[in-house]
């Protein structure tokens, strides 16, 4: 049994030592790293500057809706423009709702294809399929939107969701009439929003996994699939990880594709059929229309509910995979 | 030995999975196919000569067709690129390689937070941060919309990249005396190359399609574009411009445009990754 | 590096100083800038392409962005004009940093629209309408609705009402119309270009709007006329002020801006809804251009007048094919008559004519 350590990398672990440095090496070698390392540093903190004066901007213009309606803004339902009373729980639920239906289905079909086309697949269907995926990313969410209103919508009408009412009708998730719009429609187009993310990230990830990981495990008889688990999905773990929340994150900030085929009705409901709304859907919606402080201050709060919303997600993801294990393993060559 | 242990048991398992792989990779294809059949079917019937090398003509008049649109969108890639992409990768690297204790967590965490960001949000904050101060609508205010947008993206990709580049190259590097900044450009990141280069192609292939951040930025040009402080025009808005009118010849153009924009990221795509192929990659 | 990679590098360099090129402008083109409503684009584009025939030098950009996007735009000063399906309110006008003028350009019709087999036509009047989008009036089959309508055989469906869900102008003019002509959605629901729909689904646009109806049975919503012809739906007759059911033509919306003609007010902002006269069609509106009284910059300020006067005489001839009601004689007086009020430094901009 090969022996397995700790890999270097994890979060707040120690990076690979460095040889001593004495004389005047030193002093010219400090000097290049050191400003090597501003650098990054610098463009890192660019980022965190640019997320923080965004977050500022947007609190301060959502100012009068936060002193307004204070808490009850998160849970209450009325979504009234003309009285100027504004509750956002329906399209928090939204949101969530949507993009995690879209995971469901993204998350297996993506990492299945990225272990098909990096590990399965036959030499010559490699290219064409991994472009194929990556033109999917290219597709303006406008025509998805239209698309799923002329061709994903109508099937769904027709075919699916009677379908799905008639054996599964008895779960609260698949009652109602069929519309073809709702949240079923949105977490479809969602699912196929985002899957070329998940799908062109992972495969990067598991083609960098060293072939050794893998010549050790089918050395010690593995299965092509357990090679798979074992070798290399648990050491591209953290990356595949990432290219999970890149996918989340694509989901919660979808605006177009989503307000054209969810139905854009601001209620709660159990069902995957009934319309709903979502936080970027409204602010897509009304802020161009937007005329009082007041109401615009709403649209931007719901704005910063999304921020904080992503903040905690992906705050709860990253939770998950730490309470796993720290990083992945590896075997020391 | 249990059921669940025989070889013949396991090998099973194996090619269920295989099969279920192969399942999942053409379920991902499909929507493309029929994305595209659609816009084919609908729509390329509009594409000829004219289109591609003519301004817009208003609606009933035959003729006409993005070309200023195609040649904004190449700029608004360009200027994004310029600055998303150095900032992106230079972020991405201090994630994987700071040995700083905090810092790179928030980073990571805000970078994840901004990519969830609805873009139309990012628009408007490009529209505070350089239209108003401006007072007017730009190709750069375009281009730093969309530039915000890729940056998680970028800085995600490379950095998942970069940390799977074997400890032991790193090593090996630093035993032989070379400095940890040179490792890095010289070792490191051409060894996670072909990654970083699928993670930045990725990003462009997002922003490409963006049209809510252009609204409050590039703005829109039906003329070629005057300069780079002026609007200009970008194909996502006017397919989106054209696709939401009542007209049936703007609706094929509109596709036609979708179709065009999927070709335009398809060629620096591949552009892009014949300029960085070379010898040294990851094993594959 | 390799041949053909140095080929790609020196094809990739060659494109970039063709496309920077295009930075120094070829010709130095006058280019205003103009935002706002969706809904008369079709038109815009129209008439700034043949306008650019007629005028040299000048280029009319504009894009549509939504009526609210043009108001804020031209508070803001990031462009030369704004266009809007919905009045200024007093409070936006006095927000603006100059006095603002309305300048009426063509006229449009919101129509009811619906999705039933065979495709009758049928006949609203104002109270169905409102209890429709209520949900009052769930069924097709319904009483009141079989009373306006002896002739149609209705089907026994739900009526599933289709709205807007992004604000608009076009919301705006529909429920200006409900809420004239129906008390309790005055009080209940009110008026605006984003209200909170009693029933229905939002579709995004009025393409989106089209687009949801004609693809579900027993549908109901209402979209801008062109987008009713232009998909094939059916446009409903609804019973106008004076007890007549009128259909939504070029016609009846043009008679419904004559009646309003002789009240016009100076400043243009009135709403065309439930006019008065026998030919009027209840739920037409007004499309306006939003320009500055006192100019900025005199070159440009000079041009936008001239279009102005161009579009509201001959520019009105286009208006027919594309599916909008041009603009009654009355009012082309009286808009010639604000366009001489429009200054720079003190100096009208338009030319004695």
């Amino acid at each position: 049994m090969a022996v397995v350590y700790e890999r270097s990398g994890g979060p707040g672990a120690e990076a690979p030592i460095l040889p001593p440095l004495v004389g005047a090496r030193r002093v010219r070698r400090r000097f290049g790293d050191r400003g090597f390392r501003e650098l990054t540093r610098g463009a890192a903190l660019t980022l965190v500057v640019m997320v923080a004066g965004m977050a500022a901007v947007m609190a301060h213009a959502a100012w009068p809706s936060i002193r307004r309606f204070g808490w009850s803004f998160i849970v209450k339902s009325d979504w009234d423009p003309v009285a100027e009373h504004f509750g956002a729980l329906p399209f928090i639920f939204g949101t969530l709702v949507s993009s995690l239906l879209a995971l469901l289905i993204a998350v297996p079909l993506g990492i299945g294809a990225a272990i098909y086309l990096a590990e399965l697949a036959p030499r010559g269907v490699r290219p064409p399929v991994t472009f194929l995926v990556e033109l999917l990313a290219a597709v303006p969410s406008v025509v998805y939107g239209l698309w799923g209103i002329f061709v994903l919508a109508p099937w769904l009408r027709t075919w699916v969701q009677p379908a799905l009412g008639h054996t599964l009708g008895f779960l609260p998730l698949f009652q109602g009439p069929p519309y073809g719009v709702g949240m079923l429609a949105a977490g479809l187009i969602l699912a196929i929003m985002i899957v070329p993310f998940i799908t062109a990230v992972s495969r990067e990830v598991l083609l960098a996994v060293p072939r050794t990981q893998r010549e050790a495990a089918l050395a010690l008889g593995a299965t092509g699939w357990e090679t798979t688990r074992i070798a290399v999905l648990r050491y591209g773990r953290s990356g595949l990880i990432g290219a999970v929340l890149l996918g989340l994150g694509r989901a919660l900030g979808e605006t177009m594709a989503v307000t054209m085929l969810i139905g854009n009705r601001p209620e709660i409901s159990l069902s995957l059929f009934a319309p709903g709304y979502t936080m970027a859907s409204v602010i897509a919606n009304e802020f161009t229309e937007a005329t009082s402080d007041l109401y615009l201050g709403a649209l931007i709060e719901i704005g910063l509910l999304l921020l904080i919303l992503t903040l905690a997600v992906n705050g709860l993801a990253r939770l998950l995979v730490w309470s796993m294990g720290r990083g992945p393993m590896v075997v020391r060559e | 030995m249990t059921r669940l242990t025989t070889t013949r048991w396991r090998q099973r398992v194996s090619t269920v999975m295989g099969t279920l792989t192969a399942a999942s990779a053409g379920a991902v294809v499909l929507p493309l196919v029929l994305i595209f059949g659609f816009l084919l079917w609908q729509g390329a019937s509009a594409i000829n000569v004219d289109f591609l090398t003519h301004l817009p003509k208003p609606v009933g008049e035959i003729g006409g067709g993005m070309a200023n649109a195609i040649i904004g969108t190449l700029i608004l890639l360009g200027l994004a690129s310029l600055l998303g992409l150095p900032l992106g990768i230079l972020g991405g690297v201090y994630l994987a390689e700071s040995r700083d204790r905090r810092l790179p967590w928030a980073v990571r965490f805000l970078a994840d937070v901004l990519n969830g960001v609805p873009s139309i949000v990012i628009g408007i904050f490009a529209y505070t941060l350089v239209v108003l101060p401006m007072r007017r609508f730009s190709a750069v205010a375009g281009g730093v919309a969309l530039a915000v947008i890729m940056l998680p993206i970028v800085v995600r990709t490379t950095e998942e990249m970069v940390r799977l580049v074997p400890a032991s190259l790193r090593e090996a590097g630093l035993a032989l005396g070379v400095p940890e900044w040179k490792v890095v450009l010289r070792v490191v990141l051409p060894t996670a190359r072909a990654g970083i280069v699928t993670g930045a192609m990725v990003a462009v292939a997002r922003i490409a399609g963006e049209t809510a951040p252009l609204l409050f930025t590039a703005f829109g040009n039906r003329f070629w574009h005057q300069g780079l402080d002026q609007p200009i025009a970008a194909l996502p808005l006017q397919i989106f411009a054209y696709a939401i009118a009542p007209y049936d010849d703007w609706h094929r153009q509109a596709w036609a445009g979708a179709l065009v924009l999927i070709m335009l990221v398809l060629a620096v795509s591949l552009m892009a990754r014949l300029v960085t192929r070379g010898r040294v990659g990851a094993v594959r | 590096m390799t041949m053909p990679r140095r080929l790609v590098v020196g094809l990739v360099v060659a494109v970039c100083a063709v496309l920077s090129a295009g930075v120094v402008p070829a010709t130095a083109q006058l280019l205003i800038n103009g935002a706002g409503a969706t809904f008369p684009y079709p038109i815009y584009s129209k008439w700034f392409d043949e306008y650019a025939k007629i005028s040299q030098g000048v280029n009319f950009n504009y894009q549509s962005i939504g009526s609210g996007g043009g108001i804020r735009q031209i508070t803001a000063r990031t462009v030369d004009f704004g266009a809007t399906d919905g009045p200024m309110t007093d409070e936006q006008l006095k927000a603006a940093p100059g006095e603002l003028f309305h300048v009426p350009t063509v006229l449009g019709a919101v129509v009811a629209t619906y999705n039933l087999p065979g495709n009758p036509k049928l006949r609203f009047t104002p109270e169905i309408l409102a209890d429709i989008f209520f949900g009052k009036i769930a069924k097709w089959n319904g009483a009141r609705i079989k009373d306006a309508n002896p002739n149609v055989s209705l089907p026994d469906q739900p009526i599933i009402v289709v709205h807007r869900s992004d604000g608009s102008g076009t919301t705006y003019i529909w429920v200006d119309y409900l809420a004239k002509v129906s008390s309790e959605w005055e009080q209940k629901v009110g008026r605006g270009t984003s209200v909170k729909w009693p029933v229905g689904l939002g579709g995004k646009g009025n393409e989106g709007v089209a687009g949801q109806i004609k693809n579900t049975p027993g549908a109901l919503g209402y979209v801008e006329l062109a987008y009713a012809i232009k998909n094939n739906l059916p446009a409903a007759a609804i019973r106008n002020q004076a007890g007549k059911f009128v259909e939504p033509t070029i016609r009846s919306t043009t008679s419904a801006a004559a009646g309003a003609a002789a009240e016009m007010p100076a400043d243009f902002r009135v709403s065309l809804t439930n006019a008065a006269g026998d030919d009027a069609y209840p739920v037409a509106s007004f499309t306006w251009l939003l320009v500055y009284r006192e100019q900025p910059d005199e070159v440009k300020g000079k041009a936008i007048v001239n279009f102005l006067w161009w579009a509201a005489h001959d520019g009105q001839k286009y208006a027919a094919d594309l599916l909008y009601a041009p603009l009654p004689a009355p009012v082309v007086k009286q808009i010639e008559a604000k366009l001489r009020q429009v200054v720079y430094q003190g100096r009208p901009l338009l030319a004695a004519r």
